[in-house]
């Protein structure tokens, strides 16, 4: 007899369950656990002080990503750069500690497979396909676009798993975002994404985990797959999935933390299994035509705050909600910007590609696609592209990618989380604007005062050479 | 964890949505290796306004902060927590809460109160010139003016915010089912079980 049908996320929860308590919470194993220099160095110093150690040290990977500066790291003898910001050091010298004293892996600052985490996990093999993957960061839910159980947590958690490589959680509810039809040419996962936070709302997915389902889905790169997982979290969710299948398993083979040879045969056979059963039911739905979005634009201070780039400026007004009225008031106050302006027609002086959620191979090559043989605008007084890992860094040079940034004014960078949250030097200044790949335009995310735009690659490359927002399937050709 | 059994005192009606953990602890204050000391960069964007709440005589040290849905989204950072915690802060009323941050929140000891919109803004209300009490054991929250409501919590959190249990300490003590599964899954799922070490074939 057949059991009840399950969605992907029962199945990657059941097999991970240690045990159901009484209390409806669950102790839930942990198997790869990602450490960077910011949430870490409290969760270390609690080990110590109590005299715990690390149960796993062979399931955790540590390298730093958040501080680092992503001007060059080593001189021109090899020798490494000190970094100038004492604090952002010692965060950095901490975790160079830790790591071999409770005996992690650790990735260097100046190694070649030096990444942003989220980067790294899936571009290493570390993460796969039905595992349950944690770090202390809210972007982990990217790792879901491998289709593994993949979410945020905070430093006391790090502590726990570290300690006891489980997790105490209550189970989350389920919800399907199904999106019908296929995107248009010039339309790129980022705005498929950026369109369905838009359509559930920041608190949308809140108490859920949700996986995303469809064609779309299925033509979708590896890379597209992790940009939509990545933003799961500004929709509330605490994780996003999406169903593994052979683009996920041809993209592991062979990655030098992938399962090989028997291992590998066996973990096919697994994964194979990983989809929502057919009559599985989920808490939540929400339905999504890919076909009808277009390159898609923040005007706000909140990842809900989208709209169309052919789009203009809501007025508080254009909202039923009173609180939502005032925080578009304030929205619109912080970011400079009139009702009724046309989105097309906002100039920005910075434009950042990079960050977790658009830092890969294809991102990359996306912006390279539309830079190449143009120039920025005159009034865009900074703009950098920063490669996710130290690999793709490598592989866009192969590709000549950077000579095209460099070519067209922009600044080609070493890797590292940058420019989209403001705790190493590649800030926004107060008062300009940027147009960002990353993933959040909260008030003084990029800097203090900064204002933040997100996009996706192509449009923050368009954005670059016009020197305002602009819809990259609108550029004149060059040539 | 410090034990938290009730809260009493001055509530900072700050009633704003989305106050997202960038807004609670800007990314600045994230290069410190210990958990002391955030209360000065807590709110720092909202304190740079004149005549702020936060810096009013009468809520300094208030032990409740009242705001709007979905309080602390955004960032995992714990850091928002350790700040909250730092100026003072034992409880967080509001209609609803992250995830992570009410996690976080209660893995430090302070109590997420979630009450229904009306609730809330009759809290504001109250808040403005008067103290308001939260008791975790009946889970009520009461003020000087008879209102009486109650909320839910989770009995495992309720537990273990009334001693100030250590989760580290308790998760250890299940030491034996974490060993079994763990067993059982190596031989189930081997490739799991070698997570970094498979780069050189080492086995686990």
């Amino acid at each position: 007899m057949a059991s009840k049908p399950r969605t992907l996320y029962e199945k990657i929860w059941d097999a991970h369950v240690v045990e159901r308590r009484g209390d409806g919470t669950s102790l839930v194993y942990i198997d790869r656990h990602l450490v960077h220099e910011v949430t870490s160095p409290q969760a270390f110093e609690a080990l110590r002080v109590s005299g715990r150690k690390v149960r796993r040290p062979d399931l955790t990977l540590a390298v730093p990503d958040h501080n680092l500066p992503t001007t060059p790291r080593l001189d021109a003898q090899g020798n490494r750069i000190p970094i100038a910001d004492v604090q952002s050091a010692a965060q950095l010298e901490a975790l160079e500690a830790n790591a071999p004293a409770f005996g992690i892996r650790y990735i260097d600052a100046s190694a070649a497979e030096q990444g942003i985490v989220h980067v790294i996990g899936p571009e290493q093999g570390f993460s796969l396909p039905g595992s349950t993957i944690v770090c202390g960061d809210s972007h982990t839910a990217s790792h879901g676009g491998l289709g593994a159980l993949a979410f945020g947590i905070g430093t006391s958690e790090v502590e726990h798993v570290l300690a006891t490589q489980t997790l105490l959680l209550t189970q989350s509810k389920s919800m399907e975002v199904r999106v019908t039809g296929e995107l248009s040419p010039g339309v790129t996962p980022k705005d498929l994404v950026m369109h369905i936070i838009g359509v559930v709302g920041t608190a949308g997915g809140t108490g859920h985990v949700i996986e995303y389902r469809g064609d779309a889905f299925e033509q979708m790169s590896i890379e597209g797959r992790l940009t939509v997982c990545n933003m799961s979290i500004e929709a509330g969710a605490r994780a996003g999935l999406i169903a593994p299948d052979d683009s996920v398993f041809s993209y592991l083979k062979g990655r030098p933390m992938a399962p090989k040879g028997a291992d590998w045969d066996k973990a096919l056979a697994w994964w194979k299994t990983l989809h929502t059963d057919e009559g599985a039911s989920f808490d939540k739905s929400v339905e999504v035509d890919a076909s009808s979005i277009e390159p898609t634009v923040t005007w706000g201070t909140s990842p809900e705050d989208v709209a169309p780039i052919g789009g203009k400026v809501p007025a508080p007004e254009d909202f039923t909600d009173p609180s939502k009225q005032d925080a578009v008031r304030a929205s619109l106050e912080y970011m400079g910007l009139t009702p009724g302006q046309l989105l097309a027609e906002v100039r920005v002086e910075n434009i950042f590609i990079g960050s977790c959620t658009n830092s890969r191979i294809e991102d990359l090559r996306a912006a390279a696609a539309v830079l190449k043989g143009r120039r920025k605008a005159s009034n865009v007084k900074w703009a950098i592209v920063v490669p996710g890992s130290g690999l793709v860094k490598r592989q866009a040079e192969e590709e000549g990618l950077d000579k095209i940034f460099v070519d067209a004014g922009l600044e080609w960078r070493e890797p590292g989380c940058s420019a989209c949250l403001g705790m190493n030097p590649d800030k926004v200044p107060a008062g300009e604007r940027c147009a960002s790949t990353s993933n959040r335009n909260f008030v003084g995310r990029q800097g203090p005062g900064s204002r933040t735009h997100l996009v996706s690659p192509a449009m923050a490359a368009a954005a670059a050479v016009t020197g305002h927002l602009t819809d990259v399937r609108k550029l004149p050709a060059t040539e | 964890m410090d034990k938290l059994v009730e809260a009493h005192g001055r509530a900072i009606p700050l009633g704003r949505k989305n106050v997202d953990t960038d807004l609670i602890i800007p990314a600045r204050w994230l290069k410190t290796i210990t958990r002391e000391g955030l209360g000065q960069g807590a709110f720092e964007t909202l304190r740079t306004e004149p005549e702020n709440i936060f810096d009013r005589e009468e809520f300094t040290a208030a032990p409740i902060l009242i705001a709007g849905d979905n309080f602390g989204c955004g960032s995992s950072r714990e850091h928002a927590a350790w700040a909250l915690l730092d100026m003072g802060i034992r409880a967080v009323i509001a209609p609803s809460f992250s995830d992570i941050f009410s996690g976080n929140a209660f893995k430090n000891g302070i109590l997420t109160v979630v009450l229904p919109q009306d609730q809330v803004d009759r809290l504001l209300e109250v808040a403005a010139t008067d103290p308001i009490s939260i008791d975790l054991e009946h889970q009520t929250v009461t003020t000087p003016f008879q209102d009486r409501f109650t909320f839910e919590i989770d009995p495992f959190r309720k537990n273990c915010l009334m001693q100030g249990l250590d989760e580290v300490g308790l998760t250890l003590a299940r030491e034996e089912s974490i060993t079994e599964h763990e067993t059982r899954r190596a031989a189930q799922m081997p490739w799991l079980a070698k997570g970094n070490t498979n780069r050189h074939g080492e086995t686990a």
